[in-house]
């Protein structure tokens, strides 16, 4: 009785987009060589009233919708981001009023680069397997920012994912938890600075691959589980490259691996990375399908989880899944992009 | 222009989640809430309301000249919305063209960012509007 799962989910993407081809007219690069080289052929950019909270509420309140609780019930709110739009002042506070969930929980905002937001539901399962609380959200949500010019300004995309766990009527199992970290300055923001620096190559083998194969195989040793006995696996997506090679180390396939692809067509939202890869899965995942996640955090680490989806989640479908979402979409030129980034200043 | 914090804290509810009011006598619904229903006065009995977020545009301008603060999104639509319950709201129409907006199309509200006051300053949140799916 002590299993904790997913009772709803919520994906949240801004509509604006902007084509990779666009910002290497920009920089004078060549759209095929960036487009091959990241794996990914445009992002995600938000309104200029979008920020990681409003991407977080609207992820929040489809989640509880799909989960059709009374929002009240919910007695936790973790949101991982490393754009949060105050450097003192929660997140977690304005989303948990948005969403009717206050005053009677308990509201964090973490900080783990791009694992912020699975850092989050880890708390918020541990918080309902202890038994102290019935429902939690754990969210990713993030507006990231590349430096002009920089292979990240490629990537660097904007979306949410929020994840309501409980007990009761879950659409999937969390069967286990597994997390791997050590200290590796591989990216990093300093306060008050608006861009990040990364060591380029430095981010590949040392950050994610070390990571997220430490993670993902700690889950695997830990459920006593093969590649094989998965139908997905979701791993943390920087770009369309790393999680598709990382997956061929591990002895994923294609077909195991593509359905949770989704920062190819998005770019990398960040700490709702490796939640909205998830979302795509479930949209799509049959009752006893099993699931391998591992998310990856710059600084670094991995969380990675064991789901199984229920009996439950063909009858309880997304309203809003993922594949519909990002297919609402409207270009913009990189004029328009720099004035919704603000590095235009008036 | 500038409000103070007291009343934009005041008003969260209201922003956050289109928190108004009913009156249960008479069945009228105000956004922004009532103390007292003007139809039915003493007789009226107000309860707080949550709105759908649902309705369809009664009126809109495109706002070109734009007041401080709201420079950046300029051409952007202001519209008055019908809510599905009876009550007039003013709001911002977001992601949308100014030329494709006309009266009786379906909205549904979205929360955005309203207003920052400086980069040091508060950002406040609250209701707006896009056309509906």
């Amino acid at each position: 009785m002590s299993c904790v799962g997913i009772a709803g989910y919520g994906v949240s993407i801004p509509s604006y987009r902007i084509k990779a081809g666009e910002i290497a007219r920009v920089w004078g690069e060549e759209e095929g060589r960036i487009v091959k080289g990241l794996g990914l052929s445009e992002k995600s950019v938000p309104g200029l009233d979008e920020d990681a909270a409003t991407l977080a509420v609207d992820a929040a309140r489809r989640a509880v919708s799909h989960a059709g609780i009374d929002p009240y019930d919910i007695k936790s709110m973790f949101i991982g981001s490393e754009s949060h739009p105050y450097a003192v002042k929660p997140t977690a506070t304005i989303v948990a009023e948005a969403i009717g969930a206050t005053p009677n929980l308990f509201a964090a905002d973490y900080e783990f680069a791009c694992k912020a937001g699975t850092a989050g539901v880890i708390n918020t399962y541990a918080l309902i397997k202890s038994g102290e609380i019935d429902y939690g959200m754990g969210i990713g949500a993030d507006t990231s920012q590349g430096r002009p010019g920089d292979a990240l300004e490629y990537s660097a995309g904007a979306g949410a994912a929020a994840f309501l766990l409980g007990r009761k009527d879950v659409i999937a199992n969390i069967e286990g938890i597994y997390s791997y970290a050590t200290d590796t300055p591989d990216f990093w923001r300093r306060e008050h600075a608006i861009y990040p620096s990364h060591g380029g190559r430095f981010t590949g083998p040392p950050g994610y691959f070390k990571h997220v194969i430490g993670g993902a195989k700690g889950i695997m040793e830990k459920m006593g589980t093969k590649p094989r006995d998965y139908a997905y696996a979701v791993f943390h997506q920087p770009n369309g490259k790393f999680p598709r090679t990382v997956a061929k180390k591990l002895g994923f396939t294609a077909e195991q691996i593509e359905p949770g692809l989704i920062t190819p067509y998005i770019g990398n939202t960040y700490s709702a990375a490796t939640l909205i890869g998830l979302a795509a899965v479930l949209d799509a995942a049959k009752p006893g399908d099993a699931i391998l996640v591992a998310s990856f955090g710059s600084g670094a680490g991995s969380d990675a989880f064991h789901i199984e989806a229920s009996d439950l989640i063909d009858e309880r479908r997304n309203a809003y899944p993922v594949r519909r979402i990002i297919e609402n979409k409207r270009y913009i030129d990189y004029g328009t992009y720099a004035k919704h980034r603000r590095k235009l200043v008036l | 222009m500038k409000p103070g914090l007291p009343l934009l804290w005041r008003r969260t509810k209201e922003r956050y989640n289109l928190i108004g009011s009913k009156c249960e006598s008479c069945g009228t619904h105000y956004m922004p809430g009532r103390a007292v229903c003007p139809k039915c006065r003493r007789k009226g009995k107000l309860v707080e309301h949550k709105f759908s977020g649902k309705g369809r545009i009664y009126s809109y301008t495109v706002v070109r000249v734009a007041p401080e603060g709201y420079e950046y999104f300029v051409p952007y639509v202001l519209a008055i919305i019908n809510l599905d319950e009876g009550a007039k709201i003013t709001g911002q129409i977001v992601d949308a063209d100014p030329d494709k907006i006309e009266v009786g199309q379906k909205v549904e509200m979205v929360f955005r960012k309203i207003h920052e006051d400086n980069p040091e300053g508060l950002i406040t949140y609250g209701f707006k509007f896009k056309l509906a799916d």
